[in-house]
C-alpha cells in the first residue's frame, strides 16, 4: 500500500472519502429532480435536428435551380453556392446536433430513465459511420471507466499522438501534428476505426480472420452513410437532371457531384467540430494523465478525483454548449455520464464550489485558450521531454 | 401443403420494396422518422393516435375520442389496446378496452378511462389529456369478444368500469342490426355514477331484445348491493342457457367463477380481467439469487417481487409493455431455476421456458437470458 503512487492531490483518504459523499450527493439529487422538462427538452430538440437535417437537404435541392444553365435573372454560379452553402451549414448543424447532444448522450443511457421505446440506448442508431453497440463499449466502457489511464484509455492519444510526457517518445510521433489535421478532417472515420481489434492486428495479436465479423459489422454501417451521402441523394438530383438537361443545358453528373460534395462539405464541418470538442475534453493544458498502478483499488472518491483532474471544460453561452452536446462540461459529464446532459450547465456551478473548497483545479477556459494549448502539446510532445502539470494539484 | 398467397400481397410487395429504397435515404433511420414531423398518425416504424374528443361520462370516468394512424387494424368489439402516456417525463404503458363498436364510419375509436385512486396513469387520462394530443398506441388484441358465427344468447355481467367491452359489443351487435335476446347485469355505484348510464337505460327502453338490470351498490339494501346466486336467479332465470361475458373487479370475477363452476358450466363463462388477479402468496414462499446471464449481473430477489422490478433496480431496462401479463413484451427464456407465476401461483421451473418477467418472482436461485 504504501509503495503505491497516490493520486497528484495533497488529500488525505478521508477528504478524498468525503469528497466523494458530496459528489454522489449532487448527483443523486439531480437524478431525482428529472420530470417532465427533460423530456419536452429532448423530444424537441429531436424535432429540431431532424427538421434542419431534412431542411438543409432540401436547400442543397433547391441551390440547384439556380444553376447558370436555367438562365433565368437569379441564376449563376454565386446565387448557387450561397443557397449551397446555406444548406451545407444546416445539414452540418444538423449532423452536429445528431452526434453530439442527440446521440453521444442518448448512447451514454442519459435518457434511458424516460423509458420511451423510440429513445433508448440499447436501440439508437447513429449518424454516423461507427455503429452505435461499437462505440459505446470502447467509449462507455473502455473511456468513461479507464479516463486518461495510460495504456488503458484508448482515447489517450488515440494510439497514434503523444498527449502526455508520460508517454515515452519514439520517432513515429514527429509526425502527430500531421496525424492531429488528418485525424480533425476524417475524424468520423477515425472514430469508426477506434477499435482495439485492429491494434491487436498490428501488434500480430490477433489474426486478421479472427476480426472479420466486426469489420464487416463496421462495414454495413459504413456502407449505410456513404450509400445516403454519396449515392441516394446525389443520384435522385441526377436522376430528375436527366430528363431536365434536354432542355437546360446542364449535365446530370455536374448536379451529382454538387449534391455529394455539398454532404461531403457537412460531413466535414461536423468532423472537425466534433474533433475540436471533443479534443478540448482531455488534451489542453492543466489535464492529468494516470498510470494503472495509480487506480488500483481506486475508492468512489478517487474515481471522481480522477475524472475531474482528467478533464477540461470550455467555457461558453448557452447556444455553444447544445452544439458542442454539453461536452463543454467535459468534467460533469465525466462525474456523472448517465446524468442528462440538458443538466450539467446547472450542476457545474456546484461541482466548480465542490473544488474550490477542496483546493482542487477546475480546469475551464474558452474555447481559444483550450484548443490553442490542446495544438501547442500536440507540437511540443511530438519532440522527447515535455512538461507535466504540477504536482500535487492545486486551484 | 401450401397456403395460399392472400390477394392484394403483390402491391404489398411493391409497396416494401420502395419504402426500402426511400429508408436509404433517411439512414440510420427510416422515411417514417421524418414523415412524423409533418404529422405523426402517418408514421409506420410507430402507432400514434390523435384526441379528437374527451366527454366526461361520470365525474372521474372519460371518454376519450382517438384518431388512430397508419396500419391500424380494426378491432373485434371486446379488445383492448395498450396505451402508452408519458408521466413526469416517465413512459408508461396500460391496457384499456376499446368501448366504441368497428362499425363507426369516421375511423375514430374510444376509450373509457375511470380515474383509479392513486393510479398515475388514469389520472393523467381523466384529467390531463387534451384534444390535439399525440399518444402512442398498440393494435388491438384480445381474446375476449363474440364470436363470429354461433347465434349466441349473451348475459353480460358487468361492474363499473368493466362495462366498457359490453359497451362494445352491444353496439356492435346493434349497428349490425343483429342483436340476440341479452340480459345486461351491470353493477355501479350511484344511478347518476354509471358509465354510459343514460345510453345503457336508453337501448333498454328502444331496443326490444335487450333487457338491462342495474344494481346499484351504494342504494341497494345490503344483500342485494352485489353479486349472489339467488339475485342472478331472480334476474335472468335462464343464465344456465346463456353465455356469460363478464368483465369487472376480482371480487365479483371469482363470485362468477364459483357459480358457473357449481354448475358445471365453466365453458359458457368468458371472462376478461382489469387487473391482473394475483395468487395469495404463501408464507413459505422464498426469493433467491437472481442471475441476469445476458447482463452479466447477479442479485438477490424476494419471492413476492416481480422479475422486471427486480431487473430494472438492479439497473437494467429490459423491453417491457403492460406490467400486468398480457402482452408479452417483456417474455425472457428462463435458463435455469425456478420462477414462480404471480397470478397462478404455479412454478416454472423447465429450462427454456418462456416467462412473462413482469409477472413472475423469484422461486429460489433462477438464470434469466436478460
Amino acid at each position: 500500500m504504501s509503495t503505491k503512487r497516490p493520486l497528484p492531490v495533497d488529500l488525505t483518504d478521508e477528504q478524498i472519502d468525503e469528497f466523494g459523499r458530496e459528489m454522489d450527493a449532487i448527483y443523486y439529487e439531480t437524478l431525482e429532480s428529472r420530470g417532465e422538462k427533460d423530456r419536452l427538452y429532448i423530444l424537441r430538440l429531436i424535432r429540431t435536428q431532424r427538421s434542419m437535417a431534412l431542411l438543409g437537404r432540401l436547400v442543397i435541392y433547391a441551390s440547384l435551380f439556380l444553376l447558370p444553365a436555367w438562365g433565368h435573372a437569379l441564376a449563376g454560379w454565386p446565387s448557387t453556392l450561397i443557397v449551397m452553402a446555406l444548406g451545407v451549414i444546416l445539414l452540418g448543424l444538423a449532423k452536429i446536433l445528431e452526434n453530439m447532444e442527440i446521440a453521444h448522450n442518448v448512447l451514454h443511457a442519459q435518457w434511458d430513465w424516460m423509458k420511451d421505446p423510440e429513445i433508448q440506448s440499447n436501440t439508437w442508431e447513429w449518424d454516423t459511420m461507427s455503429p452505435s453497440d461499437r462505440w459505446m463499449h470502447s467509449h462507455n466502457v473502455v473511456h468513461h471507466t479507464w479516463t486518461n489511464v495510460l495504456e488503458k484509455d484508448l482515447d489517450v492519444g488515440y494510439g497514434i499522438m503523444r498527449v502526455t510526457p508520460h508517454q515515452p517518445w519514439k520517432p513515429a510521433y514527429l509526425l502527430q501534428p500531421v496525424y492531429f489535421v488528418l485525424l480533425m478532417l476524417l475524424f468520423e472515420e477515425g472514430v469508426a476505426l477506434h477499435e482495439q481489434a485492429l491494434i491487436d492486428v498490428a501488434e500480430r495479436k490477433k489474426k486478421p480472420k479472427e476480426i472479420l465479423p466486426l469489420m464487416k459489422h463496421i462495414g454495413r454501417k459504413v456502407w449505410g452513410q456513404v450509400r445516403k451521402d454519396y449515392i441516394m441523394w446525389p443520384g435522385l438530383a441526377a436522376l430528375v437532371a436527366l430528363p431536365i438537361s434536354l432542355v437546360v443545358p446542364e449535365s446530370p453528373l455536374i448536379v451529382f457531384l454538387l449534391v455529394a460534395g455539398a454532404n461531403f462539405v457537412a460531413n466535414i464541418m461536423r468532423n472537425i467540430w466534433a474533433f475540436v470538442i471533443i479534443f478540448c475534453g482531455h488534451f489542453p493544458a492543466g489535464v492529468y494523465h494516470f498510470t494503472q498502478e495509480q487506480t488500483e483499488g481506486e475508492s468512489r472518491g478517487q474515481w471522481y478525483l480522477r475524472q475531474l483532474l482528467g478533464s477540461a471544460n470550455i467555457t461558453g453561452g448557452p447556444l455553444f454548449h447544445v452544439m458542442s452536446g454539453n461536452l463543454s462540461h467535459q468534467i460533469e459529464h465525466h462525474l456523472f455520464p448517465d446524468l442528462c446532459s440538458n443538466r450539467y450547465p446547472e450542476v457545474a456551478p456546484r461541482v466548480k464550489a465542490l473544488a474550490d473548497r477542496y483546493g482542487l483545479p477546475y480546469n475551464s477556459a474558452p474555447l481559444w485558450r483550450q484548443f490553442g494549448t490542446t495544438w501547442l502539446n500536440n507540437l511540443r510532445l511530438s519532440l522527447p521531454g515535455g512538461t507535466t502539470p504540477p504536482e500535487p494539484a492545486r486551484a | 401443403m401450401t397456403t395460399p398467397v392472400p390477394q392484394g400481397k403483390a402491391p404489398r410487395r411493391w409497396l416494401a420494396r420502395l419504402s426500402a429504397i426511400s429508408d436509404m435515404f433517411a439512414f440510420p433511420l427510416r422515411t417514417s422518422h421524418y414523415v412524423e414531423l409533418v404529422n405523426p398518425l402517418w408514421t409506420t416504424h410507430r402507432m400514434h393516435a390523435r384526441v379528437v374528443d374527451v366527454w366526461d361520462e361520470t365525474r372521474d370516468a372519460r371518454t376519450v375520442t382517438l384518431k388512430p394512424g397508419a396500419n391500424w387494424r380494426l378491432h373485434r368489439p371486446g379488445q383492448h389496446i395498450r396505451v402508452g402516456i408519458p408521466v413526469d417525463g416517465r413512459h408508461y404503458t396500460r391496457t384499456y378496452t376499446i368501448s366504441s363498436p368497428p362499425e363507426r364510419d369516421d375511423g375514430c375509436f374510444t376509450i373509457t378511462v375511470k380515474k383509479i385512486d392513486g393510479g398515475r396513469l388514469s389520472h393523467h387520462i381523466v384529467r390531463n389529456l387534451k384534444v390535439g394530443d399525440f399518444i402512442p398506441v398498440g393494435l388491438p388484441q384480445g381474446e375476449f369478444y363474440l364470436p363470429d358465427a354461433s347465434p349466441v344468447q349473451p348475459l353480460f355481467i358487468t361492474a363499473g368500469s368493466g362495462i366498457t367491452p359490453a359497451m362494445s359489443m352491444v353496439r356492435s351487435l346493434i349497428a349490425q342490426e343483429r342483436l340476440p335476446d341479452t340480459v345486461h347485469i351491470h353493477y355501479a355505484p350511484h344511478e347518476f355514477d354509471t358509465i354510459f348510464g343514460r345510453e345503457l337505460r336508453r337501448l333498454d327502453e328502444t331496443q326490444p331484445h335487450y333487457h338491462l338490470h342495474e344494481v346499484h351498490t351504494r342504494q341497494a339494501p345490503a344483500d342485494e348491493n352485489h353479486f349472489t346466486e339467488a339475485q342472478l336467479e331472480r334476474l335472468c332465470p335462464d343464465w344456465r342457457e346463456r353465455d356469460c361475458y363478464a368483465c369487472g373487479p376480482p371480487a365479483l370475477l371469482a363470485a362468477l367463477e364459483r357459480t358457473w363452476d357449481a354448475a358445471g358450466l365453466t365453458q359458457r363463462l368468458h371472462i376478461e380481467r382489469f387487473r391482473a388477479d394475483f395468487a395469495p402468496i404463501p408464507d413459505d414462499a422464498v426469493g433467491g439469487r437472481v442471475r441476469f446471464a445476458d447482463s452479466d449481473l447477479d442479485v438477490d430477489a424476494d419471492g413476492e417481487t416481480n422479475l422486471l422490478r427486480v431487473a430494472e433496480d438492479a439497473g437494467l431496462n429490459p423491453p417491457h409493455g403492460c406490467r400486468m401479463g398480457i402482452c408479452h413484451t417483456c417474455n425472457t427464456t428462463l435458463t435455469a431455476g425456478c420462477v414462480r407465476d404471480l397470478r397462478s401461483g404455479d412454478f416454472i421451473n423447465e429450462p427454456g421456458a418462456i416467462v412473462q418477467v413482469c409477472v413472475c418472482a423469484a422461486a429460489g436461485d433462477c438464470e434469466l437470458a436478460l
